[in-house]
C-alpha cells in the first residue's frame, strides 16, 4: 500500500493513464500492421502470377510450371462435401439446444462435447480420419475420407454460429407463430429458421474458410499425390490447394508458384471472412 | 400425421443430431487410443517417456518432443499473451462500438489465414533474418515461438474480450465514481474481475500452440533433441506425427498414434481447465442486486428465460 502511494506521487494517475494509452495503442497498431504485412507481403509477390491460365491449367513439372486446376477443383469438392455433412448435424444440434430443451445437464454435456471438439488439433483429426476412413472403412486417400474428416472438424463452428443466430431471433416471432396455431416444428421451420438464415449462412461460410485453409487433417485423409486431372469420383485422392502449397513451400519447388498459391488462399480467406462478417452484422442489426 | 406426433418425432431426431458432436469426440478418443494404447503396454512407459527416438531399433522415447513442444509453446505465450491482452483491453475497454466492429473482424482474419501461409512467411522472412542476425541455422525454437505467438493472438484476444465484457458495467461505474482514472479502473477493477476468464484465454492459446502442426514443421527445424538455447532446432509432438506418418508402419506407426494420445490428453486437460476457469468467472461476477437495481446484464438474463421455449 505504502509503496503504491509513493509511486503515485512520482507518476500521477493522469500521466499513468497517458502512458498506458500509448503502450496499449502501440501494441494494437503493431498487431494490425503484422496482419497487414502478412497479406501485403504474400499478395504483392503472388499476384503477378495469378492469371486465368494459372487457375485453369494442370500443373506441370512437379508444380514448377502450369497451374492448379485439379487442386482447385479438389479443394472445392472436399470442402463442399464437408459442409454438406456438417450443416445438418450442426444446425440440428443448434435447433435442439435453443428450441427444444431447457438448460440442464444434457445441454451442458452437448456444449461440452462441441467445445472439446473445437479444441482438438487438426493433426488429431487427421490421424483419426486416417484410421477410421482411410484404413478401417477402406475409403483409401479420397475425397470422401477428406470430406468426412473436415465435416467433423468444422461441426463446432457451425453449431456455435447457428445457435447464436437462432437465439438472436426475437421471442415474439415464436409467440406469434404459436398463437396462430402453428406447431412448434412449424414455427421453427417457417418462422425462426428463415429469420436466422443469415447467421446460419455465416457459420457455413466460416466452415468453408476453415476447410480451405486446413492442411494437417486433409493431407492424411484426402492424400497429397500430385494429379494432373481433376477428380472424377468420391474415391479419388486429391491434393488440396493448401496441401499443394505446403509441398511447394517446404520442398522449395518453386517460390514464384508458392507465392501465387498462397495469394489464392489468402484472397479466398479474406473474401470469405468479409462476406461472413457482413452477413452476420446485418442479421444482428436487424434484431438489435 | 398430426402436428403433435410430428413434433415428438422431430424432437427425438434433433436429439440424435445434437448428440453427434459428443459421439464424434468419443469415436476419436476410441480410435486414437486403440491404435496408440497397446504399444505403451508392449514397450513400457519407461521406453516411451525416454529421450531416445529410434523407431527402427524399437526406441520410442518422446521426451525430446515433449520438451520441444513445451519450448515453442512457452515462447509463443511469452509473445502472444502480452500482445493479445493489450489488444483485448483496447478493443473491450477503450474504443467505441463502431471502431470495435471494424478492428475485431480484422484480427479474426488472422485466425483464418492458413497455418501453412504462416509457416511460409517464417521460411522466407523470419528464418533468414534469424540466421543473419542471431546466428544458428535459423529454423529454431525462436522462429517457432514467434510464428506461434502470432497464431495464438486471435484465440487470446477473442476469449479475453469475452472475459472483459462479462465484467458488469456497475464495477466500472463504481470505480469511476470513486475518482479512479480509466486506466486505474482497468488495472485494479476490471482485470482482477476478469482474471479467470483471462486465464482461460491463456490456456486455450496454449492449446492452440501445442496443437499447431504445419507452421511449426516449417519453421522449428525438426531435430530430435532437447533444446538448450532459443536458436536450437526442435521437433514438437505434432511435427513428429506429421513428418513420419507418411512412411511409418507397424510399431513405428503405433508409436506415432501413441504420440497422438499424449497430445490428445494434454489438449483435453487444457480445454477442461479453461472451461472450469470460464465457469468460475461467470459464477463470481454474477451479482444479485435488489430487483429495483437490476443491471443490464440481469435484464439480458430475464429475456433469455422468457425466450426459453418451455415458457412460451
Amino acid at each position: 500500500m505504502l509503496s503504491d502511494m509513493a509511486s503515485f506521487r512520482v507518476i500521477t494517475p493522469r500521466r499513468e493513464q497517458a502512458i498506458a494509452d500509448v503502450i496499449l495503442w502501440t501494441v494494437m497498431a503493431f498487431t494490425l500492421s503484422m496482419l497487414l504485412f502478412i497479406i501485403v507481403f504474400v499478395v504483392q509477390r503472388g499476384l503477378p502470377g495469378l492469371t486465368w491460365e494459372y487457375l485453369t491449367q494442370a500443373p506441370a513439372d512437379g508444380g514448377r510450371a502450369g497451374g492448379v486446376f485439379p487442386m482447385l477443383i479438389g479443394t472445392l469438392i472436399v470442402t463442399a462435401l464437408g459442409v454438406v455433412i456438417a450443416t445438418p448435424l450442426g444446425l440440428g444440434t443448434a435447433i435442439y439446444l435453443t428450441e427444444y430443451t431447457r438448460e440442464g445437464r444434457l445441454t451442458r454435456l452437448i456444449r461440452f462435447g462441441a467445445e472439446c471438439l473445437a479444441g482438438v488439433p487438426s493433426i488429431i483429426f487427421g490421424l483419426f480420419g486416417f484410421v477410421l476412413f482411410v484404413i478401417a472403412l477402406g475409403f483409401g486417400w479420397s475425397i470422401l475420407a477428406g470430406g468426412l474428416t473436415l465435416a467433423f472438424m468444422i461441426l463446432p463452428t457451425i453449431i456455435r454460429t447457428s445457435e447464436e443466430a437462432i437465439r438472436s431471433v426475437p421471442t415474439a416471432y415464436r409467440e406469434v407463430a404459436l398463437s396462430l396455431g402453428a406447431s412448434k416444428w412449424q414455427s421453427v421451420v417457417r418462422v425462426v429458421l428463415p429469420s436466422a438464415l443469415p447467421g446460419i449462412l455465416t457459420g457455413i461460410i466460416l466452415g468453408v474458410g476453415r476447410s480451405i485453409s486446413e492442411t494437417a487433417a486433409v493431407i492424411f485423409t484426402a492424400g497429397s499425390s500430385l494429379s494432373h486431372r481433376a477428380p472424377t469420383s468420391l474415391f479419388d485422392g486429391v491434393r488440396t490447394l493448401s496441401v499443394h502449397f505446403y509441398q511447394l513451400a517446404r520442398e522449395g519447388i518453386s517460390d514464384q508458384k508458392a507465392y501465387t498459391t498462397a495469394t489464392v488462399l489468402v484472397l479466398a480467406i479474406l473474401i470469405i471472412n468479409v462476406t461472413a462478417y457482413v452477413i452476420m452484422n446485418r442479421l444482428m442489426r436487424r434484431y438489435r | 400425421m398430426r402436428p403433435a406426433t410430428l413434433d415428438a418425432l422431430v424432437e427425438r431426431g434433433l436429439l440424435i443430431l445434437a448428440l453427434s458432436s459428443i459421439g464424434i469426440l468419443l469415436l476419436i478418443t476410441v480410435f486414437i487410443f486403440r491404435e496408440g494404447g497397446p504399444l505403451l503396454f508392449r514397450v513400457g512407459i519407461g521406453n516411451f517417456l525416454g529421450t531416445s527416438w529410434q523407431p527402427a531399433e524399437g526406441q520410442f522415447g518422446i521426451a525430446t518432443m515433449v520438451a520441444g513442444s513445451a519450448a515453442v509453446t512457452v515462447g509463443a505465450l511469452l509473445l502472444g499473451v502480452p500482445l493479445g491482452l493489450a489488444c483485448a483491453i483496447v478493443l473491450a475497454e477503450m474504443v467505441s462500438i463502431r471502431t470495435r466492429t471494424i478492428l475485431k473482424p480484422a484480427i479474426e482474419v488472422l485466425a483464418g489465414i492458413p497455418s501453412v501461409v504462416y509457416g511460409f512467411i517464417g521460411i522466407v522472412v523470419l528464418i533468414p533474418w534469424i540466421r543473419q542476425n542471431l546466428g544458428g541455422a535459423g529454423a529454431s525454437v525462436l522462429a517457432g515461438s514467434i510464428i506461434l505467438g502470432i497464431m495464438v493472438l486471435p484465440t487470446v484476444i477473442g476469449i479475453s474480450i469475452d472475459a472483459l465484457q462479462a465484467v458488469p458495467k456497475s464495477y466500472r461505474e463504481g470505480s469511476i465514481a470513486l475518482g479512479a482514472t480509466r486506466w486505474q479502473t482497468i488495472r485494479r477493477v476490471v482485470l482482477p474481475a476478469a482474471r479467470s476468464g483471462i486465464v482461460a484465454a491463456v490456456i486455450l492459446g496454449m492449446g492452440r500452440a501445442v496443437g499447431e502442426t504445419m507452421a511449426v514443421i516449417m519453421v522449428a527445424g525438426n531435430s530430435v533433441q532437447i533444446p538448450h538455447s532459443p536458436l536450437d532446432s526442435v521437433r514438437t509432438l505434432t511435427a513428429n506425427i506429421a513428418l513420419e506418418m507418411g512412411y511409418a508402419a507397424g510399431d513405428h506407426r503405433s508409436a506415432l498414434f501413441a504420440t497422438g494420445v499424449v497430445l490428445f490428453v494434454i489438449i483435453m486437460a487444457l480445454n477442461a481447465t479453461a472451461n472450469l476457469a470460464r465457469g468460475w468467472q461467470r459464477r463470481r461476477t454474477v451479482i444479485r442486486p435488489p430487483i429495483s437495481q437490476a443491471t443490464s446484464a440481469d435484464l439480458g438474463k430475464t429475456t433469455r428465460t422468457i425466450r426459453d421455449p418451455e415458457a412460451c
